[in-house]
């Protein structure tokens, strides 16, 4: 009990004093999220309103396929990516293992079919809404598209932040393609998996902390982004 | 001064069918809209008289017919013909932002839209919305901004679809006025309506719809003075049953 109290106090300390240790791995944390939401964004924006305005055969089969990839468990993400990265593996060239672009493509690949999910849903109720007008002011699909994504940027918003929740929080993906090397790929997630075990309570809590804190910023953006979206802005 | 364009018109429908869910719903309607006077399509609920609205402004194909602009201009159809629907349709912008939009899609540069948007707004009077959400404003101003984004695009034809049918006498008095404006400006008026009274008031020409077909069409002064089918006659009588 006393340990714990501690460590709570050590953790607060290092919070407050901005230690060095920590704020490298949270502004790590979030290089490398930030980077796959944003990657994410450019592949699955424009994807899942690709599949929600065009026609072609197997529609359906990808709308289902990119809502059931969104509970993808973040180990089997870094296994793939693992694979694919390691030496032998296709993109072994790279040399991109246990370095941080290998997470940001672990989380992006754990990410793009959330925000591409979203999206598409998002765009197709937009669409509903707007097709006859659009087309009647003479939108061709590419300004459709455009107006679409940008009439839905609130919502779209929503995806995004939720998809960089799930990145932030996630530990399977990072850990297994990152490693966990201390100044290099150690992230909030992996370091609180492992300094717990080796039973550094306190910044194993600093961290904690900080992740709570963020996943708290994360949702309260969400809702002041959906009262936004229901102003009619 | 601006040379007025070659027009698009005239417009003719030549024996146009649409079926949907195993039904015909528009029969065999042969119709022919000529620039100048306001023609009224008029006909009691569920009657067709916005499928017909979509066939003829080219969002609806026909399943059988043709839908043939015979005007000079024909090819250019497209870019000369609005439509303001039954309910408003309006983009997560501001008032000014959604004229802004319809003018850029035209094509119309950046330096001359800004004071068409301001013109456009100002007829339909309301300026002091320019800055507001669009989805923001009642639903008569919301048809206001629909008739405004409609005709800052300058069309040779508009298409109305029940334009005051949820609006208040005040609202409907000031979207007429706004279709009368546009009217007088040289832009041909197609517009549908349930409303007898509102008819009379802005019809030169009827076209008197019922199940799909058209049941008669001509002047709006002699199809009110007599009309030639006992169903038009009780329709103008108010005791037409489907
Ligand atoms: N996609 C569709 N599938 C099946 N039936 C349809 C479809 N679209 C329209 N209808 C039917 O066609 C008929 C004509 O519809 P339309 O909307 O043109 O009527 P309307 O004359 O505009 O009526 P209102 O005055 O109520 O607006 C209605 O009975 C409607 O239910
Ligand atoms: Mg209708």
């Amino acid at each position: 009990m006393h340990d714990i109290a501690a460590a709570f106090a050590t953790s607060f300390g290092l919070i407050l004093t901005l230690d060095q240790g920590l704020v490298e791995i949270v502004l790590r944390s979030l290089q490398v999220s930030l980077l796959a939401v944003g990657a994410a964004a450019i592949v699955g924006l424009p994807l899942g309103a690709a599949v929600a305005l065009l026609r072609f055969p197997g529609r359906r089969a990808v709308a289902i396929l990119l809502s059931s990839l969104m509970g993808l468990p973040p180990v089997v993400v870094g296994l793939i990516v693992y694979l694919l990265l390691s030496r032998a593996g296709p993109l072994g060239v790279l040399g991109l293992l246990f370095t941080p672009s290998a997470m940001v493509a672990a989380q992006f690949v754990l990410v793009t079919p959330i925000v591409a999910a979203l999206a598409r849903q998002v765009v197709e109720d937009l669409w509903a809404e707007y097709e006859e007008q659009l087309r009647s002011l003479g939108a061709g699909p590419r300004r459709a598209i455009a107006t679409l994504l940008w009439d839905g940027r609130f919502s779209l918003m929503t995806a995004l932040l939720a998809g960089f929740g799930r990145a932030s929080a996630e530990v399977g993906a990072v850990m297994i393609v990152g490693g966990n090397i201390d100044h290099v790929t150690r992230v909030m997630t992996t370091a609180i998996a492992l300094e717990t075990s080796k039973g550094d309570l306190a910044l194993a809590l600093g961290l904690g902390l900080i992740l709570i804190a963020l996943s708290l910023l994360v949702n309260g953006a969400a809702f002041v982004v959906r009262d936004l979206a229901r102003s009619g802005a | 001064m601006t040379i007025a364009p070659a027009s698009i018109l005239p417009l003719r429908l030549d024996g146009v069918c649409y079926d949907a869910g195993g039904k015909r719903l528009v029969d065999g309607v042969s119709l022919a809209f000529a620039a100048g006077p306001r023609t009224l399509i008029l006909g009691p609920n569920g009657a067709g008289k916005s499928l017909l609205l979509r066939l003829a402004h080219g969002l609806l194909a026909p399943t059988a017919g043709l839908v043939l602009w015979q005007g000079p201009d024909a090819r250019n159809a497209g870019r000369h013909q609005a439509m303001v629907f039954q309910r408003p349709v309006m983009l997560r912008r501001s008032a000014a932002a959604n004229i802004d939009y319809a003018l850029r899609l035209r094509g119309v540069p950046r330096d001359s839209r800004r004071p068409r948007v301001e013109e456009a707004l100002e007829r339909a009077g309301l300026e002091r919305f320019a800055g507001t959400p669009a989805r923001a404003l009642s639903i008569g101003e919301q048809q206001r901004l629909a008739l405004a984004r409609a005709w800052a695009t300058l069309p040779q034809v508009l298409f109305l679809d029940e334009p005051t049918a949820s609006l208040d006498p005040a609202a409907t008095w000031a979207v007429e006025g706004i279709i009368d404006a546009i009217h007088r400006a040289g832009t041909k008026i197609v517009m549908t309506t349930h409303d007898l009274a509102q008819a009379r008031r802005l019809a030169d020409d009827i076209v008197f719809l019922n199940h799909g077909r058209v049941v008669e069409q001509g002047t709006a002064e002699r199809f009110f003075a007599s009309p030639r089918t006992p169903e038009a006659a009780a329709f103008i009588a108010g005791t037409l049953r489907w």
